[in-house]
């Protein structure tokens, strides 16, 4: 039987953003997007939960510190993402449509980096509590 | 007398921001939320209506008419809006939880038919953060 363990740390950020392609004229944008096109934004409370699987280190109990792992979160992704406007004020999608999937697959890549990687990481993000994603899925 | 409480939810943005005020001391009062390119926020709005059953219905109101009445005074204007920009309610209001529950109120109260009461609005803001107002 495997000694893998999963641990979950559980986070929220407020933040504006619209969905638009530039690439498409507005009647476009708005046929594929709705509402969700509006020029002046609108928002959303996302809910992230951050996933790490691995093995237990047995001279300290844990498979990663939880209070590391709430720091590594807070300073490379809630003080990027939080109480502001996705389309505007985070360069990760100055060319990137900020939609849930977008956003999870970006906080993804900025977390692989920071984690040791021995870990698997997975990031669930809840857009509204009906609406979430999940990446990497498997 | 009973309580019908009809639960309903938009998205939208906003930034707390008094324009008389300097840039630096809208920063100081409302810190992160001053942001001037905005942020945002899932609301949940619970709507509360008071009076008595009718005997012929069993209703104290259709709570299907009701649901028309706040998606086509509220949630028409204000999901997926920018609350600051778009709402004609709140212009020249600061856009807090607070002010936009006693405007929701205001707008409810006119497109109601006078034999419902209107009991409570209650906005949350976030999971963690809700205004009630009762009308006084």
């Amino acid at each position: 039987m495997s000694n893998k363990v999963a641990v979950f740390r559980k986070e929220h950020f407020n933040a504006a953003h619209r969905l638009h392609n530039p690439g498409w004229d507005e009647n476009k944008n708005n046929a594929v997007f709705g509402k969700c096109n509006n020029p002046n934004f609108h928002g959303h409370n996302y809910d992230l939960i951050v996933k790490v699987v691995g093995e237990i280190d047995p001279e300290t109990g844990f498979l990663i510190d939880m209070k590391v792992l709430s720091d590594m979160i807070r300073e490379n992704v809630l003080e990027k993402f939080d109480h502001k406007n996705l389309n505007l004020d985070t360069p990760e999608f100055e060319n990137l449509n900020p939609t849930a999937e977008n956003i999870a697959m970006v906080i993804y890549n900025i977390l692989r980096k920071k984690l040791d990687e021995k870990l698997y990481l997975q990031i669930r993000l809840y857009e509204t509590e009906r609406n979430f994603v999940e990446y990497p899925a498997n | 007398m009973v309580y019908l409480t009809r639960i309903e939810h938009f998205n939208a943005a906003h930034k707390l921001y008094n324009p008389g005020w300097s840039r630096e001391k809208n920063e100081e009062v409302f810190g992160k939320c001053a942001n001037e390119n905005w942020h945002g926020h899932n609301y949940e709005l619970y709507v509360t209506i008071k009076g008595v059953v009718n005997p012929d219905t069993g209703f104290l109101y259709d709570a299907k008419k009701l649901s028309i009445i706040i998606k086509e005074n509220i949630l028409d204007k204000l999901d997926h809006k920018n609350l600051n920009v778009e709402v004609d309610f709140l212009k020249d209001k600061m856009c807090s939880t607070e002010n936009l529950a006693e405007g929701i109120w205001k707008q409810l109260e006119k497109a109601l038919p006078t034999e419902v009461k209107l009991h409570s609005i209650k906005l949350y803001e976030t999971p963690r953060i809700y205004v009630e107002y009762f009308g006084d």
